[in-house]
């Protein structure tokens, strides 16, 4: 494989390591990072479906799915500028990948913000961790626990996005970075399509 | 063209076609929700899309397809052994469900 090919498949010469999966050591690192993650999420999600399938009284209380529908939209449109800002990286364009960069970033903040005024709306209604006014308290505990662990990935790709963008700008970073900071985002991403579906759509209140 | 844009013109119309596919799958999920279906099957075909989104987004977004086809095995085989161990749980959570306690 020559030097050209290697680049247009996204990898720097010098950064392989040829014998196991010849992809970049970063990589590999946020991959297997990825991997691990993926189990905590499962085990939450497996765990909340437990929960959920051996309580009678489970709660039903969300009466729309529009907040829930707009964030969804609004996170994947963020892997979409994500994969724009990683094409522009890789084409040299140091702007368009900066500017595409900050706003998979703002995209995070405005999920973050739709998120945490859903929180609100929840606890005005007398929600706590412990208790709620609709059935079993085991619901606040479970929802906050696995939203909370989501909202806390998005806050922490939000803060590496904009670190990452700051520092490709200046030249510190290059577009490997921004791909190994996509696969994050991406991730985070993938694991709000399995909490949807488990924690909001079947508990709408029908 | 230089090889830059030809690297940036090159997929990102396959992209777009992987986004709004996403959309369209995200979409269905909440068409489920409002069908009148038992929570259990709700749940299957929920899963089941939701499980198509997963693969298309690591795949395509997450650049899976690309890489050495080891790796995407160990990937996709050492995640989906582990998930499939987390199932061990279902068969209690339907117990308590009956009201057969454990010792049973």
């Amino acid at each position: 494989m020559s030097q050209a090919d290697l680049t247009m498949e996204g990898h720097s010469p010098g950064m392989t390591i040829g014998p196991v999966f010849s992809i970049p050591t970063k990589k590999l690192a946020m991959w297997l990072f990825i991997i691990a993650d993926t189990m905590t999420f499962a085990a939450c999600l497996v765990a909340y479906g437990f929960l959920r399938n051996g309580t009678p009284n489970w709660p039903r209380p969300f009466h729309s799915i529009t907040n829930v529908a707009l964030m969804t939209f609004i996170l994947l449109t963020s892997s979409l500028t994500m994969l724009i800002g990683l094409r522009s990286a890789r084409a040299g364009d140091k702007a368009g990948g900066f500017r595409w960069i900050m706003i998979t970033a703002a995209l995070g903040i405005v999920f973050a913000l739709l998120h945490i005024r859903e929180w609100m709306g929840l606890i005005n209604e007398g929600m706590t961790l412990f208790k709620n006014p609709w059935g079993t308290g085991l619901f606040g505990a479970s929802f906050f626990s696995i939203t909370g662990l989501h909202l806390t990935h998005v806050t922490c790709g939000v803060i590496a996005l904009i670190v990452v963008g700051v520092r490709y700008k200046g030249g510190r970073y290059n577009a490997d970075d921004i791909e190994v900071l996509g696969l994050y985002w991406h991730f985070v991403d993938l694991v709000w399509m399995f909490v949807v579906p488990l924690v909001y759509l079947l508990n709408l209140a029908h | 063209m230089t090889t830059a844009e030809v690297h940036k013109s090159n997929g990102i119309g396959k992209d777009l076609a992987t986004y709004a596919c996403l959309l369209v799958l995200a979409g269905l999920q909440f068409v489920i929700a409002y069908q009148k279906l038992d929570a259990s099957q709700m749940l299957g075909r929920m899963l089941t899309v939701a499980c198509v989104e997963a693969g298309l987004a690591a795949l395509f977004f997450m650049h899976l397809w690309r890489e050495k086809r080891g790796f995407l095995l160990f990937v996709a085989i050492f995640t989906i052994a582990v998930l499939l161990g987390l199932q061990f749980g279902w068969t209690d959570s339907t117990r308590m469900v009956v009201g057969a306690p454990f010792s049973k």
